[in-house]
């Protein structure tokens, strides 16, 4: 039997062409998040710079949206340090575990109706099981750089990032029982059935936890401890350069989308609009999902933003006693609230 | 297909676990534990127990393992891959190993590939993973699910009051 012999018995064909499906999707997904992994760099840039009335970057292009190809170009060319007594394996590993763990969390997000890769049962567990295999990127960085400060900006990033796990499961629970499914496509299904068409609004304590947390998790101002540039150079990677650093930098937005698309589709109805809309604007029905979904996306990292220009840093002790003495036992509050009423309404 | 999988999960988690015992350097062996505990995963996965797989990732590698890397982190790396990592006495060592091998062995002749109850592969796979393990774990094993915690609760209780006690002094 010939190759093509084989591949053309029905049970193979229908194989193959699955697997090119889902291998084209990813395709199609990853290249989608790296270009708004560039974007997102320039958006920051535009709206901080604006916040601080300046004009943000100006030279490279039309009011410089050539930027981010400039810093991609300059990124590749760049020469690759690697301090004497790293330890070498750990040293190239540690940011390919940062943005394979971020680009994998992609893989169950519902971006609209029927488009996710991996449409599993448990795609929240998998999103936060990914996330904390993508702490090893941060704590390995800081390790085996053998340099002061990325050893400390390593050892607060994972400190940081653990106690706000905690706080950000926790609150994702309310959503969970609410919807009565882990399967972030049955999630959305079942805030849109929900009167107000988002669970920000009953589960509000749940969100607020979860903005924070995640936050945190992405080591974004004003929880930016583990890259205090006044303290720490620039934290875990101070010591990469050229392409390895660009594989941080790309984890660390992507991680940041991650967040957002959770917030997303967990509290803010997902590529849904909530009824009462549509129903005062039939116009606005005819909007594909998949630009809800973006338009909500934009303004979750315009957030981000928002907060950096607005928020000074926290200091580390203030940081740890938010997440352990407020964020967790709001969580279980709103565990509990959230139980009682389930149990009283049915 | 299934069986080579299995043989393959099964595989790496034997040769990983070697590769924990005898790496010189504490980090390089947590990595390894890490890759080993995502292969116990995928043995989760390979039983429908999404759930179990999940979780496993999760409290393991994302909580339990993050610990360690961090008291290996804080060790003197220079002193400790200089320090002896076998002792001997193998003969007797060994001996014990082949009785537990042999006790697992014995154990493992009453078990049955079948099922009783109401929790058939294909119940479970209906409710999806996750009811199916909430709806026991909350019925009819309620008592040992509180037991257990009770327990970690008491181990959370009495470290804290360890460290305080060591704060006072």
């Amino acid at each position: 039997m010939s190759l093509f012999e084989f591949l053309m018995q029905p049970g193979i064909f229908d194989m193959v062409l699955n697997i090119g499906a889902i291998v084209l999707k990813i395709a199609v997904v990853i290249a989608v998040a790296m270009f708004h992994v560039a974007y997102a760099t320039y958006f920051e840039r535009k709206v901080i710079g604006h916040m601080q009335v300046r004009m943000g970057p100006m030279e490279v292009g039309p009011h410089g949206l050539l930027q981010p190809v400039a810093d991609m170009l300059k990124l590749f060319f760049k020469e690759d340090i690697i301090p004497a007594n790293a330890d070498k394996p750990v040293f190239y590993l540690a940011p390919v575990i940062s943005l394979t763990a971020a680009l994998s969390s992609l893989a169950v997000i519902p971006f609209f109706d029927g488009f996710v890769i991996a449409d599993i049962n448990v795609g929240l567990l998998f999103i936060l099981a990914v996330s904390s295999v993508g702490t090893y990127g941060i704590i390995l960085a800081g390790w085996s750089s053998d340099s002061k400060y990325s050893f400390l900006g390593g050892l607060r990033s994972s400190a940081q990032v653990i106690s706000y796990e905690v706080a950000m499961g926790l609150s994702l629970v309310g959503v969970i029982m609410m919807a009565g499914s882990l399967n972030l496509t049955e999630i959305v299904r079942a805030q849109e059935a929900y009167p107000t068409g988002m669970y920000a609004v009953p589960q509000i304590l749940g969100f607020f936890v979860f903005v924070v947390a995640a936050f945190a998790e992405t080591n974004r101002a004003p929880f930016d401890l583990p890259e205090a540039e006044n303290e720490l150079v620039a934290g875990y990677f101070v010591e990469y350069s050229g392409m390895r650093f660009a594989l941080f930098y790309a984890a660390e937005y992507i991680g940041m989308m991650i967040m957002g698309s959770l917030a997303v589709t967990c509290f803010l109805g997902g590529w849904t609009v909530p009824h009462f809309v549509t129903q005062a604007l039939p116009l606005l029905d005819r909007v594909p999902g998949i630009v809800w979904f973006l338009v909500k996306l934009y303004f979750t990292i315009f957030f981000y933003y928002w907060i950096r220009a607005t928020l000074p840093r926290f200091r580390y002790d203030q940081l740890m006693g938010l997440g352990w003495k407020l964020l967790i036992p709001l969580a279980l509050l709103n565990i509990l609230i959230t139980g009682i009423i389930k149990v009283t309404v049915h | 297909m299934v069986e080579w999988f299995f043989g393959y999960l099964a595989g790496a988690t034997i040769l990983l676990s070697i590769l924990v015992v005898l790496g010189r350097n504490p980090v390089h062996s947590v990595l390894w534990m890490l890759l080993m505990f995502l292969h116990v995963a995928g043995l989760y996965l390979l039983l429908n127990a999404e759930f179990l797989a999940a979780t496993q990732v999760i409290v393991y590698a994302g909580a339990i393992l993050v610990l360690f890397l961090f008291v290996v982190m804080l060790l003197n790396l220079k002193e400790e891959m200089r320090v002896r990592q076998f002792t001997g006495g193998w003969l007797f060592r060994g001996l014990i190993a082949l009785g537990i091998i042999y006790v697992l062995r014995k154990g493992l002749e009453g078990f049955r590939v079948e099922f009783k109850g109401p929790w058939s592969i294909e119940a479970v796979e209906r409710a999806t993973h996750t009811k199916a393990l909430g709806q026991v774990l909350f019925t009819d094993y309620i008592l040992p699910f509180e037991v257990a915690s009770l327990v970690l609760l008491v181990a959370i209780i009495g470290a804290v009051f360890l460290a305080k006690k060591r704060l006072r002094s």
